[in-house]
Order: structure tokens, then C-alpha cells, then sequence
């Protein structure tokens, strides 16, 4: 597990490495100065510039000019953002939390839906259930994810009136920041409305979760349906079989689980793919989350939001993978073998 | 598998709960006691006093604040506010304002006043736009631009408090438009108490972003770009709003505030698109009014052939403004008789609609000397503006009306705005299209800005139309208090232009808001955007 850990930690290292590079590298490749566009101060005088550019030590080599920059990353200093005016960090730390929570409840949806839906289609293999489960989960993937969003706002929203079309919460409850994780904080606060604040959280939450959701559901189903027919093809299962349990015995028994670890191993992989979309949806949605602000800057040309954005998101998805390889492990101790490791 | 199975239905039967709501009534309470009003941008400042954008204005002048007079919304006659009453010397020259005693400010987390208003909170209020020593002129840029445009600076020579409840304003010369230019929006009354407040804590820009008022509500937070939150103010003097709070949801995509509409995620919403398609829904409901504003063909009477009347009015007739105003208006303005809209009180039934008449326009074209036409340009504004909100549309709507009686338009379009201002000042153009709005229900505000000699020197006249008959009336209107000799004074002068044709008006633009059903009350006023006081939700 030792070296396992280690590895993981190794990996993470140069990625992390590779990424500041590249964002650094960012600034140099923006049009205009570099200094403004590391520190997003676009109207600074003379004086505050020459400040900045002795704190990031603009006179010497790249080098040290670049691990000027990383001290500054790991301060949490990521500069202003030039449309804002804020610093970097307090704009990321206001959104993250709004597109965690949109992704995990997304994720959750996908592979409580689409790994039972997978295995009924492996129960069923080559049957017309399962025919029927590879066709939806085809068209399910084969949806432009903006499409789905707007169609369903326009059905939802528009048409029946049943679910709002944008942002978290009814702007008519005032709920207290204090982990941005919304339904969390509706949990926490101490508001008489607060069941009501919940219920509206939640009717703000289904149309963008469904979106976001349906993509990966879909892979999960596939992945299930095969992590469960290979399953279902090993002696172990023959064996069962042979000792003369019964069919929901053996699923239920030695089957599922069996089959679960083989498509969590795949939910890292996944969650990527989900960022992307939710990011999309995020701007269908005017969900206040980080891919927005992220599509926002980029449209205004808001490099150091974008750099930061850039650092951020991806070291997210990279903990989320690393995270979900340790679940994986604990779960399939042959997963910590070195020559299975990654 | 049992167990499996409950955790499945527990998970159902919360999601039904959430779905179905199982709310006490208490608790649905709070939805049904707040506004959600979608606009369509964020303010600048939450002091109407530092700004002159519609949506700034919309979003603070009568929500936060109250001004010593105001204007009744039904008919824009002046009525009291926070002076209960006044009184104007014969002269004119000294106005004195007598005060109401009961005017609280409002209370919040960074606030708590611990007297109520009075005549230094006025004189607060006015000095720090009309004094430029004052410690508080500077803050924000020293920038007011209604009192600078409406020149008051010049017309107030003293304000002074006579007791605890009186003001008086001693005027350097008689001007009957002072009334109306205190009742505007920018003249709002802020609480000396909160500045001084801010001075001692060296904090005075605040008095601008966290704002302290005697309105209907009080400010509670904003979020940049986002939102704006108002709680009611519990003891305004006119009586606490129905309300409990009052929310701006900051939309600026038409298209999001519709489907919000839809969604019933907005009660209400500015600047509605889809009209027909609100009427047709339900529960939705579409609200309209006139704004006091005029879209116009103005005339360069400096050049010929226009400084000729006969080609003017002969324009006049062959200009077909029905079809503007379905084109370019879409319906949704009125036609101009005049330069003043018929809600404004100098407004003259007795003057007819200029008919649309090819063959009249024909007569006097030949009668001025032009029997075969002739060229000419017209300048169209390059920007969309309430009062014409597409100007190169109307611009070839008017040179295919006029070339049915041979004149040949070309169409001026292609500069920038400020640079298309600046050429229409130096009188470049032959004619234009352009538009006023006004800032104040005073008739003066359209009459002396747009068609004025002194206009006609200073550029707001682009016309460069000069009457000395015309002038007469206006400053004979302007000396006198009494409002029907005023409207006599103006209705010549709306005659004067009717013949002399210095400009053709042609549409007063509206102004529109859709709500859900459960909404009552009104909420936009012709002048000074929208109010939020008396409006409910059932």
C-alpha cells in the first residue's frame, strides 16, 4: 500500500508540475504584458508594477522566475481577476464548491441509475431487455449535452412549469456561506425556512443533475453490463452455480459486488468527461459554479481567471482520480499490486 | 435484497416529499411576501444622486429614498413628500419647504439612526451636490450629472434651514421647472447623520454603496453583478410595505429573463420580449406605459432647402409614421402629435395629428419651388435608444416615403456615436433622426433643451431653429407658478412648431414590464422608472 500511495503521490507531483508549467508558459503566450497577465493588475501604477516585478523576480532567469510564480500558487496567491478585481483565489473558492456539489450529486445519480440498469442488461444478455438498455444507453450518449439542457428547460421549465430553469436557490431565501456546498449549508443554517429552502434547493438541483448525469449513466451501463458478463463467465461463478445456489442468489451474493469494483475503478476515468459537461451545463443552467466563471473569463479575456481557473479544475479532476484509485484498493486488494499499479 | 429495497424506496418517498412539498403554511409564507424582479443590468451606485442610467435610477431612487416632492404617477402633477407642504414667493425667487416629523431612516446592520429627519439631512443632501467644498462633493468622482445638466448650480444661490422643519432655497431668478427638477429622481435625501457617521469611521465612500435612505426598503446586500436583496423598512412613514423583502435577480439576457418569467422564478420582469406570447399564457400578464420621451426628424434649418417651412411641413405630410411605428416600434410606442406626450399635463388635445397626405405634400412642395424634388441626407443614429430603437430602419422607411414625391434621401449612418454627435453639433447633416428623453415631467425640459436659441448655441438643438416669438413663450411659461397660464404658454408653442416644422415628431416610445397574475399594484411610472411601494403578491 506504501509504495502504492507513493506512486499515486509521484504521479500527482509531475502532473502538478506539468500544469503550472503550462499555465505559466500562459502568460508569456497572452497578448500584453506578462507581469499583468500573472497578476491580472491592469491598472496599476508604474510604482505598484516595478513592486511586482521584484516580487516575482521579473530580472532573473525563467527558472527562478518560475518558482517565484509556484511560491506564489502555493501562498494562494493566483493574482486579481481583470474583470473583477477580486483576487483569484476568493472568485474560485465562491464557485468551487457550487460545481463539486452539481458533479458528486451527478455522479451519484449516474451510477446509482446506470450500474443496476447495466447489470439488469448482463442478467439479460442478449435479450430483448438488454437490447433494449444498449439502444437507450446509445442514444443517452449520442445526445449533445447543450441540446438536452435547452430541451429540457424548454419542457420543464417552460412548457409544464414544473422545475426552475437557472441558479442554486430562489433568490427569495438567504442562506449563510459557510461550506458553499448548498444543500450542506441550508442543512446547517438556522433559518425558520429552512425545509422549504431545502425543497427548492433540491427542485433547482434535478434539471441540471439529469443533465449532467445522462453522459455518464450511460457509460456506466455499458461498463456495468460487461464488468457484470465477465463476471458471470468465471469458474468461481460456475462453481457457485454448480454448488446449486440460485440465480439471485449468486448475483446478489457473489456476482455484484465483484462486478461494482471493476466499474468504480472506471469512475475516475469518468469524471473528467462529467467536468466538461457540467461546465456546458453550468452555462445553460446559470449555475454559479466554476466552469461558468471559467466560460465567462474566457469570453472576456480574463487571463489570470483563466490560469487559474486552468490549475484549479484540473488539480480537482486529478484528486478526484486519485481519490477514487484509493477507494479501488481498498476495495480489490490485487489493485496494490506494483504491477497493477498505474 | 429487502434491505436494497428500502433504501430505494426511502430515496422515493423523499424525493416525492421534496417534489410535493409538505411545507407548513408558515413557512410558505416567505416566497409569498418577496418580489423577484429580474432586471436587466446592475447598478453603478446605490445613489441616485451620482448617476443617470435607468437601471441605476430603477434600482434605487424609490425603493431606497425619497425626495422632498414627488410626482403622482396617474398624472404627474407635483405632490408632497418629504415636505408636507411649500410655499413659493410671489417673485419666485424663494422656495421654502416645510418638512414632516415622522420620517425615519432606515435601520440595518451598519446603521442605526437615532433621530429622525430633518432640515439638515435636506441641506446635507443638496449641499453635497451643489457645493464643491463640501467634504462629501468629491467622494465618487464629484460627479451629478442631472443637477449639472439641469444647471441648478447656477439657479440655487442659497439653501438655508429656518428651524428643525424648514428649508428654504433662495433662487438667483424665477424658474416655475424648480419644482419638478426637485422632484426628480436624483434629488433623493440621504441621512447627515450616516455621513457624518462615516466621516469619524473614515469610511465616506460607503455612503454611496451601502446605502442608508427613508424609502419603502432597506439595502441588504448585493452581490456584484448578481443580485440585489431589500428587506421593508418597518417603520417608513407611509406605512410598512406588505412585502417582507424585495429582490433584484440581475438578468441581462432577454431570453433568461422570459424563461424565468416562465418558470416562475420571476415575478416580474424588466423590458419583455415575446409580448404575444406573455398575452396568450395565463398567468401572465404584460404592464405598459408612455414613457416621456420623443423619437423625432429634426430639420438642419440653417441649410437649404430646409430652411424654407413650406419644404418642412411638406415633409411632414409625406412621412408615413403609422408604418414606423409598426416597423421600427414594433406597436409598442405612440404616435407623436406633438413634442410632448399626452400624459404630461401641457399636453394639447386641440392639436390634430399630422395627417399623412402624398398630395398635400405634392402642393407645397411645388408652391416652396420644387416641383421636380430634389436630394438630400438624412443622418440616422448608429445606437439603439428607447425613443428609436432602430433609426437606419426608419431611416429607409422615410426614403421610400419621400421618394414617392421625388426626393432622393441618402442615408448618413457610418460613424461612431460620439463622433455622429459631435458632426450633428457642428451641423454637418441636411436632416436626422434623433430623440429626447426627459428627465423631469416639466414640459420646459423638452421645450427649452430641444428647441431653444440658447439650445441652438450650446448644442442640444439640433435644428438650429431660432424663434424669438417661440423663446418669448417658453421663458414667459418658466416665470410664471400659475399652471394654466402654462399651459396656454406651451400650447402656442407646440402650435408655433406644428406650422414652423422644425422637427417632425414621430413616436413616443413605451416602456413595458410582463408580472405573473398574482402581482397587484403598478409598478413603472412614466418618469423615474419603477416603484415598488403598495405593490402585493397573492
Amino acid at each position: 500500500m506504501l509504495i502504492f500511495t507513493l506512486r499515486r503521490f509521484n504521479l500527482f507531483f509531475f502532473t502538478m508540475l506539468l500544469l503550472t508549467i503550462l499555465s505559466f508558459s500562459l502568460s508569456f503566450l497572452f497578448p500584453g504584458e506578462q507581469l499583468v497577465n500573472l497578476t491580472g493588475q491592469i491598472n496599476a501604477s508604474p510604482e505598484q508594477l516595478a513592486a511586482l516585478a521584484k516580487e516575482y523576480q521579473q530580472q532573473s532567469g525563467l527558472l527562478t522566475q518560475y518558482f517565484s510564480y509556484v511560491s506564489h500558487l502555493f501562498h494562494g496567491d493566483m493574482g486579481y481577476s481583470m474583470t473583477s478585481h477580486l483576487p483569484i483565489l476568493t472568485e474560485i473558492s465562491t464557485r468551487l464548491p457550487a460545481t463539486i456539489e452539481l458533479t458528486c450529486v451527478a455522479l451519484l445519480v449516474a451510477m446509482f441509475v446506470g450500474i443496476p440498469i447495466g447489470f439488469v442488461a448482463a442478467i439479460y444478455h442478449r435479450k430483448a431487455p438488454d437490447n433494449f438498455i444498449l439502444a437507450i444507453a446509445m442514444v443517452g450518449y449520442s445526445i449533445p449535452v447543450f441540446w438536452l439542457g435547452i430541451l429540457a428547460i424548454l419542457v420543464f421549465s417552460i412548457q409544464l412549469g414544473w422545475l426552475p430553469s437557472a441558479g442554486q436557490i430562489s433568490l427569495v431565501f438567504e442562506i449563510k456561506y459557510v461550506t458553499g456546498l448548498q444543500l450542506v449549508d441550508i442543512l446547517l443554517s438556522d433559518s425558520p425556512y429552512k425545509w422549504q429552502a431545502f425543497q427548492d434547493a433540491t427542485r433547482h438541483l434535478i434539471l441540471p443533475v439529469i443533465v449532467v448525469a445522462l453522459a455518464p449513466a450511460t457509460i456506466f451501463m455499458r461498463l456495468a453490463r460487461t464488468a457484470m458478463l465477465e463476471v458471470l463467465d468465471t469458474h468461481y461463478i460456475k462453481a457457485a452455480k454448480a454448488k446449486g445456489l440460485t440465480f439471485s442468489q449468486i448475483i446478489y451474493r457473489h456476482a455484484m459486488r465483484n462486478a461494482v469494483i471493476k466499474v468504480i475503478r472506471d469512475v475516475g476515468l469518468q469524471f473528467a468527461n462529467l467536468i466538461t459537461i457540467a461546465m456546458v451545463t453550468e452555462v445553460i443552467f446559470s449555475w454559479p459554479g466554476i466552469g461558468r466563471w471559467l466560460i465567462e473569463s474566457i469570453y472576456q479575456r480574463d487571463y489570470t481567471a483563466i490560469q487559474g481557473g486552468l490549475i484549479v479544475l484540473s488539480s480537482f479532476i486529478f484528486i478526484v482520480h486519485i481519490i477514487i484509485d484509493f477507494v479501488y484498493a481498498a476495495l480489490n486488494p490485487l489493485a496494490r499490486e506494483p504491477n497493477n499499479g498505474t | 435484497m429487502t434491505h436494497c429495497k428500502f433504501i430505494y424506496c426511502n430515496f422515493l418517498t423523499l424525493l416525492a416529499l421534496v417534489l410535493s412539498g409538505c411545507d407548513s403554511n408558515e413557512a410558505l409564507s416567505l416566497s409569498k411576501e418577496s418580489i423577484i424582479y429580474c432586471s436587466e443590468g446592475a447598478p453603478e451606485s446605490f445613489n441616485p444622486q451620482t448617476v443617470t442610467s435607468g437601471t441605476t435610477i430603477d434600482a434605487t431612487a424609490n425603493q431606497l429614498y425619497n425626495r422632498l416632492i414627488e410626482f403622482n404617477p396617474t398624472d404627474n402633477s407635483i405632490v408632497p413628500a418629504i415636505a408636507k407642504s411649500w410655499h413659493v414667493t410671489r417673485d419666485g425667487k424663494m422656495v421654502t419647504f416645510y418638512l414632516r416629523k415622522d420620517i425615519k431612516f432606515h435601520q440595518t446592520a451598519y446603521f442605526t439612526p437615532t433621530r429622525e429627519l430633518n432640515a439638515d439631512d435636506v441641506l446635507f443632501s443638496f449641499n453635497r451636490m451643489l457645493d464643491i467644498e463640501h467634504q462629501y462633493h468629491h467622494i465618487s468622482g464629484a460627479k451629478y450629472p442631472f443637477f449639472q445638466n439641469a444647471q441648478l448650480v447656477d439657479l440655487i444661490d442659497s439653501i438655508e434651514k429656518i428651524n428643525e422643519h424648514t428649508i428654504r432655497f433662495r433662487l438667483t431668478h424665477s424658474d416655475s421647472s424648480f419644482l419638478a427638477n426637485i422632484g426628480s429622481n436624483s434629488a433623493v435625501i440621504l441621512s447627515k447623520e450616516y455621513a457624518d457617521n462615516l466621516a469619524e469611521d473614515g469610511a465616506m465612500a460607503n455612503i454611496d454603496m451601502l446605502p442608508i435612505g427613508t424609502g419603502p426598503f432597506k439595502f441588504k446586500r448585493y452581490k456584484s453583478g448578481a443580485f440585489i436583496r431589500y428587506e421593508t423598512h418597518a417603520s417608513y412613514w407611509r406605512g410598512p410595505s406588505q412585502l417582507k423583502q424585495l429582490v433584484f435577480d440581475i438578468t441581462p439576457r432577454d431570453t433568461n429573463r422570459l424563461t424565468k418569467l416562465l418558470a416562475g422564478e420571476c415575478d416580474i420582469i424588466a423590458y419583455p420580449i415575446a409580448h404575444e406570447k406573455i398575452r396568450q399564457h395565463p398567468n401572465l400578464t404584460i404592464e405598459s406605459v408612455t414613457s416621456f420621451n420623443v423619437g423625432y426628424l429634426g430639420f438642419n434649418t440653417s441649410k437649404a432647402p430646409f430652411n424654407d417651412p413650406l419644404v418642412r411641413k411638406a415633409l411632414s405630410y409625406a412621412i408615413n409614421k403609422q408604418a414606423i411605428l409598426e416597423t421600427v416600434y414594433t406597436g409598442q410606442a405612440e404616435i407623436a402629435n406633438g413634442l410632448i406626450p399626452n400624459s404630461s399635463w401641457a399636453y394639447d388635445e386641440s392639436i390634430e395629428s399630422q395627417e399623412y397626405s402624398i398630395s398635400k405634400a405634392r402642393e407645397l412642395l411645388i408652391e416652396a419651388g420644387y416641383p421636380d424634388g430634389f436630394s438630400m441626407d438624412l443622418w440616422a443614429m448608429p445606437v439603439q435608444r428607447a425613443y428609436n430603437p432602430d433609426a437606419i430602419t426608419m431611416a429607409k422607411l422615410i426614403q421610400a416615403d419621400l421618394q414617392k414625391i421625388d426626393i432622393n434621401v441618402e442615408i448618413v449612418s457610418d460613424y461612431e456615436w460620439s463622433t455622429f454627435l459631435r458632426k450633428i453639433t457642428e451641423g454637418e447633416h441636411q436632416s436626422v433622426l434623433l430623440g429626447w428623453s426627459a428627465d423631469n415631467p416639466d414640459p420646459d425640459n423638452f421645450f427649452s433643451n430641444m428647441l431653444s436659441c440658447t439650445s441652438a448655441i450650446t448644442g442640444s438643438n439640433r435644428t438650429f431653429w431660432c424663434n424669438e416669438e417661440f423663446d418669448q413663450l417658453l421663458q414667459s411659461a418658466l416665470q410664471t407658478s400659475n399652471i394654466n397660464n402654462r399651459k396656454a404658454y406651451y400650447s402656442k408653442a407646440l402650435k408655433l412648431i406644428n406650422e414652423e416644422v422644425p422637427l417632425i415628431p414621430i413616436a413616443h416610445s413605451k416602456r413595458y414590464e410582463a408580472r405573473s397574475m398574482n402581482i397587484n399594484g403598478t409598478v413603472l411610472r412614466s418618469i423615474g422608472g419603477i416603484d415598488f411601494n403598495g405593490v402585493t403578491k397573492n
